[in-house]
């Protein structure tokens, strides 16, 4: 057990725990920061996916650990003084969602997509993506919301965010 | 507006009169929409589920707060019911707040499932909004000076407006406490009149999804919540003989219950109860089970025998001389595994005591069953027990019932605080039920014309819906028996549907290819339904079916289906590459619901039915041993990811003369025989066992000899 201090969502939080502990349970369970969700824990549906640095990862297969410097950005952290991420705003303007359960994650891992591929193929988005389940298989408008993010990011002052 | 107090009974359970909606919901005008008992005797097609009502409030703010039992579980009925309720009541959709599945405040409801949502919950509401509207405008009738301008009052945007002067729904209402019973058959607003409906509306509430913020049960927290967990079967059928240390672990913070049967622990957190759990060193006692190599003749010889309500069977003209006196006769056997519903997310509970009263959030998608089962296994009234439904992570028929929110119930009794209880993803595979494992024979014959003559088949296990034959066939007899399973099974999205259809369509396309005919043209030859041809004809359209390819490694197959009121016709295109691997290149779905009150929900619904569909037609397969799932895990159990997006069209008919259908559902069941139809139609190969392609390779199957000629 020992004191870790992390940057999450800009600010400094800490925690009392062991080395081993997952940043899942951490973020959900101390933190209350529920946006991460568990769908199966073992790395496999992308629900929990947060942002370790600019690098999203499943956060059931993340330990306190292994975070180290980097700073952590979950849905709650991503958006700005001024309103939604484009993404956040693709996402909820095209519908791109029914239980909503993997949303945040969705929403996640297509800001890191779109910071490598600002203007991702099919392919890409299939493959940066494809860690993350929808069961309600609404794929066809996640992808959709993808590509128009991708294009307002594209085309406003705010990119790179 | 803050959460209502809990009122002093369930509402559902109290005389009209003694609710005390104003003391809750403040001054106003409520109107109680009620129940529709259920029908004594269940024969097919006319067999409706009862229905607990509606009622709604309309307070001095002129906002309008509407209860419903039915669940919320992402298929967008929250938005469509709103939409509903604005309609009817001629407000913006925002004025209107709907509760949705509490028991102790929702008019009782059999569940949400079935596609009963808009059936059965829409025309609920609206007549309690109707009727509510009507009020309104009675009541600015009775201002002074009105008596010669009474019929030329109208309800528009939140007011009734007459000659020169309006008021607001909150001013008519201002300090009164008004209860009006509303007559069943109060009239709705017709389709074709709609003004708020019908129209594309996204959910109010999508901020809340894309920012993290809404709270599903499994983030719910409660003061002094503990963490539980229950003692799990190795495998189905086991029964517990006894525990080797029942003492175990007692000092380390986690407390044992056992209640009968039921063995659980709490803790403080949940790794800790299942250590406790299992360091009980449990002994089982097992039966041998039927494994899945011997599945097949296991549910030909074992009926379930007894009072089997989902049993139906319809015979008409002479099917076996039929069949003897046919030119072409057919024969085959079609299946379908197991499949799981895999929500993304897993069941859990939370439950609460205060007093003799207990609370569980629970995702169930059958609240009220739910109250029944915690109130009969604690052995307290139904009154004693609120049910909560908060936003639920999916369910495709996983959800029903009680058993999650009953043992959470038991375990927050025993512990004295709030316990909750989650499923692990593995819990989940394995505590929960299937869609059956399903063999069906199908027997056929064509006259010399190519015409169906007749049409036997009989399913096993599958269930009855879509068990009928939509085609036109002189001499049929279809008919269905449950058998003893070798696994849990139960409800599931479009259940018998997708597999009856899939065997039924895929008949028929070998029937056309038999009597060597155009799988759409065969159909349309038979077939009356003027909807049904009408989304045929259109997906046929839609995906170039006259002016497609014939290539080698490339097919079209075509399905359709009519169930619950609703009709679908599918496309499929596939590509079989090299070493036969199936790429799905497009599916083309029209869907017809009648008149549709969000298109947008329902376009987004049918998208991922038709997606969802691909999963249980290509590769989902639950595979078990000796009552053990083999592969209880999303490594394992492979579901549609980005990978298997095809191309996915839809088009919705809406139909403003035709009351609205639900839509959960049907939009599923064309899709695993247009693939099939498509797979035959690429490579020659014709497959008869869901799923079809589990490696995602197109590989044969050995098959009982098909058509022969007499």
């Amino acid at each position: 057990m020992r004191e870790y201090r992390l940057r999450v969502n800009g600010t400094i939080r800490s925690i009392r725990t062991g080395s081993d502990r997952i940043v899942l349970s951490v973020l959900r369970e101390e933190w209350r920061l529920t946006g991460a969700k568990y769908g199966c824990g073992e790395g496999q549906c992308g629900a929990c996916t947060i942002l370790l640095g600019s690098e999203p990862v499943p956060a059931c297969q993340l330990t306190i650990g292994e975070v180290g410097k980097r700073e952590l950005t979950t849905i709650e952290g991503l958006a700005g003084k001024d309103g939604l991420h484009p993404v956040q705003r693709a996402f909820a303007e095209l519908g791109a969602f029914q239980c909503g359960f993997c949303t945040p994650a969705m929403i996640l891992g297509t800001v890191a997509l779109l910071r490598v591929h600002p203007h991702p193929t099919r392919a890409q988005i299939e493959g940066a993506l494809d860690g993350h389940l929808c069961r309600c298989c609404g794929y066809s408008r996640i992808v959709r919301s993808i590509e128009r993010a991708a294009e307002q990011l594209g085309a406003g002052p705010g990119e790179g965010r | 507006m803050t959460e209502l107090r809990r009122p002093r009974r369930p509402w559902d359970l109290t005389p009209v009169p003694e609710r005390e909606y104003f003391d809750l919901l403040g001054p106003g005008l409520v109107t109680v929409v009620p129940p529709r008992r259920p029908v004594a005797e269940r024969r097919e097609g006319d067999w409706q589920p009862p229905t607990g009502g509606a009622w709604l409030h309309v307070g001095e703010e002129g906002d309008v707060v509407a209860f419903t039992g039915k669940a919320e579980v992402g298929q967008g009925t929250r938005t469509a019911l709103s939409l509903v309720v604005a309609e009817e009541l001629r407000v913006p959709l925002p004025r209107v707040r709907l509760v949705m599945a509490d028991t102790d405040l929702c008019p009782w409801d059999i569940g949400t499932f079935g596609s009963r949502s808009m059936p059965d919950a829409a025309p609920a509401l609206g007549r309690a909004a109707a009727a509510a509207r009507e009020q309104l405008v009675a009541l600015a009738a009775e201002q002074p000076g009105l008596s010669n301008a009474r019929n030329s009052l109208v309800a528009k945007e939140g007011e009734v407006r007459g000659p020169g002067r309006s008021w607001s729904y909150g001013t008519l209402v201002r300090g009164l406490r008004k209860l009006v019973e509303v007559p069943a058959d109060f009239p709705l607003t017709l389709p074709t009149q709609w003004i708020r409906a019908g129209r594309p509306t996204l959910d109010p509430d999508a901020v809340e999804v894309v920012t993290g913020r809404r709270m599903y049960t499994s983030d719910l927290r409660r003061d002094g919540m503990l963490h539980g967990a229950v003692l799990e079967r190795p495998r189905y059928g086991a029964r517990l003989e006894g525990l080797a240390d029942p003492d175990a672990l007692a000092d380390r913070g986690a407390r044992i219950v056992r209640e009968g049967e039921f063995v659980g622990a709490v803790a403080p957190d949940p790794r800790s109860a299942r250590a406790a759990l299992e360091a009980l060193g449990p002994r089982w006692r097992f039966s041998p089970q039927p494994n899945e190599r011997t599945i097949e003749e296991y549910l030909r010889q074992h009926p379930e025998t007894g009072d089997d309500w989902d049993r139906r069977g319809r015979s008409e003209g002479d099917v076996e001389t039929a069949l003897r006196r046919a030119t072409l006769r057919f024969e085959a056997v079609y299946h379908a595994a197991y499949i799981a519903h895999v929500p993304l997310e897993t069941r859990c509970a939370i439950a609460e005591w205060d007093g003799e009263r207990v609370t569980v959030w629970v995702g169930t998608q059958t609240p009220f069953r739910a109250r029944e089962a915690v109130a009969k296994n604690l052995g307290i009234p139904p009154e004693m027990v609120r049910i909560i439904v908060p936003p639920t992570g999916s369910g495709f028929g996983g959800k029903h019932g009680g058993d999650v929110a009953t043992a959470a119930a038991r375990l927050a009794r025993a512990a004295g605080q709030p316990v909750r209880l989650g499923f692990t993803r593995e819990e989940e595979f394995r505590e929960g039920y299937f869609r059956p494992y399903a063999v069906i024979d199908v027997r056929a014959g064509l006259d010399a014309r190519g015409r169906l003559t007749a049409w036997s088949f009989h399913n096993i296990n599958a269930g009855a819906a879509a068990l009928g034959t939509p085609y036109r066939i002189p001499n049929q007899r279809v008919d269905n028996v449950l058998s003893q399973s070798p696994l849990p099974q139960g409800s599931y999205r479009a259940l018998a549907a997708t597999t009856n259809n899939f065997a039924r369509e895929s008949a028929m396309d070998e029937l056309a290819y038999a009597a060597k005919q155009d799988p759409l043209d065969f159909r349309l030859a038979h077939l009356e339904d003027d909807r049904l041809r009408a989304v045929l004809g259109r997906a046929a359209e839609l995906s170039g079916w006259a002016g497609r390819r014939r290539e080698r490694s490339h097919g079209f197959g075509i399905a359709a289906g009519l169930e619950k009121q609703s009709r679908i016709a599918t496309v499929a295109e596939v590509t079989v590459g090299p070493s036969r691997r199936l790429r799905v290149d497009r599916l083309v779905s029209v869907f017809d619901a009648g008149a549709v009150v969000n298109p947008d929900n329902l376009q987004s619904q049918v998208e991922g039915a038709a997606v969802m569909a691909m999963g249980g037609a290509l590769f989902e397969a639950v595979h078990f041993r000796d009552g053990v799932v083999l592969n209880p895990r999303l490594s394992k159990y492979r579901v549609p990811r980005f990978a298997d997006l095809p191309e996915v069209v839809v088009e919705l008919v809406d139909w403003r003369e035709i009351p609205p259908a639900g839509g959960g559902e049907t939009p599923m069941i064309a899709v695993a025989p247009a693939l099939a139809g498509a797979i035959f139609d690429a490579t020659g190969t014709r497959l008869r066992t869901l799923p079809l392609a589990p490696g995602g390779r197109v590989v044969a199957r050995p098959a009982r000899p098909r058509a022969r000629r007499r």
